[in-house]
């Protein structure tokens, strides 16, 4: 099928987004006054993609990577900025489900509406009308008012009518992520079927099975460019990778990013040590320590110094402080020179993940009775699996398993 | 231009279509339905009547009728509430529907289009109860009647263009948007509607026609009230406002049509 002239060739394609800094500028820009914008926002670069007749492609891609924005700018919402977008045939787009629905007409009347929305008219509508009907499948829902609907319900009757004509292109976005399992089976059975009749598939998907399945190719986008293009197994794992790569980045950025207190004592440093010395990727199961230099020159009564371990989506994993350890440090304080403490953990059994400690000074048990310094994010770390035993999860019990 | 127009004449099942579940959606859920169309704009002119009719002491000059004052009201408020509706929804059109725009690919001017057809169905219902009121206040219209499709035109004609304008305008500068409302309710009463350029100081009535839609209203007025043709030397100047007024509309649609979504 490849020797095909290709049903959608994309050439070069741009989108910026243009800023003004004031829209009045924008408006005599179109009357020929020479406003030029004072900043450009490339949302989309230099993307170059055919798609041949019976072609599956799936894009991957962070959010914000600018896959709706290619998807736009193929149906032709958007206007590119550079670049072509050549489209030979008919084209159906399902960016958004339920999109356009009036809640009080029947799943009728919005089958009608949509349709002509696509550009049908009402006779072409009344000639697929039934066959919207039964693939949809909800009864006599059909001439109910769509508020009625479940979600479920909605999609049916919404994809129903988008994929009522056989298209030669065909752009779904993440739409049949909702709805129940028998009728996601039945859209894609459809698709299947169009795609062997020869249309051409666009599928964005952060699933990674659908784009494995219906797609013979992927491309990845990542801030605006079309970073690589290959089976949907190499630029699967490759966006996994990439991915990784990113929550480190955010864990770093979120580092340092909160550190409050009134400073009457203070967290020098804090760092972490394996058996060698500093490090900060552990094998799960190893012995670790955590030391903790403060700054404790001024005098204070009651003093408690703690730490607290979050996993990579802020969750608390562990924590514990000197006044649980039952550790009183009052007796350190008023002294001019640094103070290293360290709290050692025999076996770090944390699940394999990015990780970040928080460590605070605070007076009591909680920081909630007086607040010295608390600092979120002091360091970030690693665990990884053991090789010889690897689990999944976020804590790692010592599990043994015996036959009886 | 012409594509422009051939699309749209493609889409004219999807806006025909449109227009009616507006309707269906306006009335799914409250009884009266289609009355409530006319009840507002009539309510209007029953609530300035009591009030205003007794300080302007009901009579109008060269009409012999003890309702003149209602009948001149009712005529004032059909030509406006034309205007104001098609204004008022032609500025909002494309940031209600800014979704839509974003999501699927169909000629934007189908919008307004639908909007219009809506607000010209609500004024030819509002106007077919202005002529059974008329028939009970014993005031049965004439002849010149005919003439009432003229001023309908024109009046949309000013609508539109104003209100693509503004509308197209309102997506880029949301201030636009409140500033339009306000700006009608002067306009209301810049206009000759609750009361006649007669009543006003001599020097002031060549500045009443600089207003174009005081021109329109008493047109209306010249054929619902007094039976006679509206004064066409005096349509001139609204028709080339209206005609002027589109042009920029459609020239801002083309100029815009291309940020217009990504600003949405």
């Amino acid at each position: 099928m490849k020797d095909h002239v290709p049903v959608l060739e994309i050439i070069n394609l741009g989108k910026a987004y243009r800023d003004f800094g004031h829209e009045w500028r924008r408006i005599l820009s179109w009357f020929g006054f020479p406003f030029k914008p004072r900043a450009e926002y490339w949302a989309l670069e230099n993307i170059n993609l055919n798609l041949a007749p019976g072609e599956a492609v799936g894009i991957v891609g962070q959010n914000g990577a600018g896959k709706s924005t290619l998807l736009k700018l193929i149906t032709g919402t958007l206007k590119p900025t550079t670049g072509k977008v050549i489209v030979r045939g008919r084209m159906a787009a399902i960016l958004e489900l339920g999109l356009g629905f009036h809640p009080e007409l029947t799943g009728r009347q919005n089958a009608y509406h949509i349709a002509g929305l696509m550009g049908c008219s009402r006779q072409q509508t009344d000639a697929i009308i039934d066959a919207i009907e039964d693939f949809a499948e909800i009864g006599a829902y059909f001439d109910q008012p769509v508020r009625t609907y479940s979600s479920g319900m909605q999609m049916r009757v919404a994809f129903s009518v988008v994929s009522s004509i056989r298209p030669d292109i065909l752009i779904i976005d993440e739409a049949l992520a909702v709805g129940d399992a028998y009728f996601q089976h039945k859209c894609f059975r459809r698709i299947r079927t169009f795609k062997e009749q020869g249309t051409a598939l666009l599928f964005v998907s952060h699933d990674p099975g659908a784009v494995r399945t219906l797609c013979e190719r992927a491309i990845i986008l990542e801030r605006g460019r079309l970073l690589r293009s290959g089976s949907p197994d190499t630029i699967l794992d490759y966006y996994n990778a990439l991915i990784a790569c990113k929550e480190e980045e955010t864990i770093r950025q979120q580092a340092g990013l909160t550190r409050s207190g009134s400073g009457e004592a203070r967290i020098i440093s804090a760092s972490l040590h394996g058996q060698d010395g500093p490090r900060n990727i552990f094998i799960s199961g190893e012995p670790a320590c955590i030391n903790v230099v403060l700054d404790l020159h001024n005098s204070l009564d009651d003093l408690t110094l703690g730490i607290l371990i979050r996993d990579r989506l802020g969750n608390e994993v562990f924590g514990t402080n000197s006044f649980n350890l039952g550790i009183p440090l009052h007796s350190l304080t008023g002294k001019p020179a640094p103070q290293t403490l360290r709290f050692t953990i025999p076996k770090l059994n944390l699940g394999p993940g990015s990780y970040s400690l928080t460590v605070a000074l605070h007076a009591g048990f909680a920081h909630t009775i007086k607040n010295y310094d608390w600092w979120d994010g002091a360091l970030t770390f690693e665990v990884v699996c053991p090789t010889e035993r690897p689990f999944i999860g976020v804590a790692a019990l010592d599990v043994q398993l015996q036959i009886s | 231009m012409k594509t422009m127009l051939f699309t749209l004449w493609r889409y004219r099942y999807f806006i025909l279509g449109a227009i009616k579940n507006e309707l269906l959606t306006r009335f799914a859920r409250n009884r009266l339905g289609a009355i409530w169309m006319i009840i507002h704009p009539l309510a209007q002119v029953a609530i300035y009547t009591l009030v205003l009719s007794a300080v302007l002491s009901a009579k109008l000059p060269g009409i012999n009728n003890q309702y003149a004052y209602a009948i001149y009201l009712m005529a004032g408020i059909l030509s406006w509430s034309l205007f104001n509706e098609v204004l008022n929804r032609c500025l909002n059109v494309f940031l209600e529907h800014g979704n839509l725009l974003k999501k699927i690919a169909f000629p934007h001017l189908t919008l307004p289009l639908i909007v219009t057809g809506h607000a010209l169905l609500n004024h030819a219902l509002l106007f077919l109860a202005t002529l059974a009121v008329l028939v009970i206040l014993l005031h049965p219209p004439t002849l010149s009647l005919l003439w009432i499709p003229l001023m309908v035109l024109l009046n949309l004609g000013l609508a539109l263009g104003l209100g693509l304008s503004f509308g197209i305008l309102n997506v880029f500068i949301r201030d636009i948007g409140q500033i339009v409302p306000v700006i009608l309710q002067f306009w209301f009463w810049l206009t000759p509607i609750v009361y006649t350029t007669s009543m006003l100081p001599e020097s002031y009535r060549a500045l009443f026609l600089l207003n174009p839609l005081s021109a329109i209203v008493m047109g209306y007025q010249d054929i619902l009230v007094y039976g006679h043709r509206p004064e066409l030397t005096q349509l001139i100047y609204p028709a080339c406002l209206a005609a002027l007024t589109l042009a920029l509309a459609l020239f801002l649609y083309r100029r815009a049509s291309q940020e217009m979504v990504d600003i949405l």
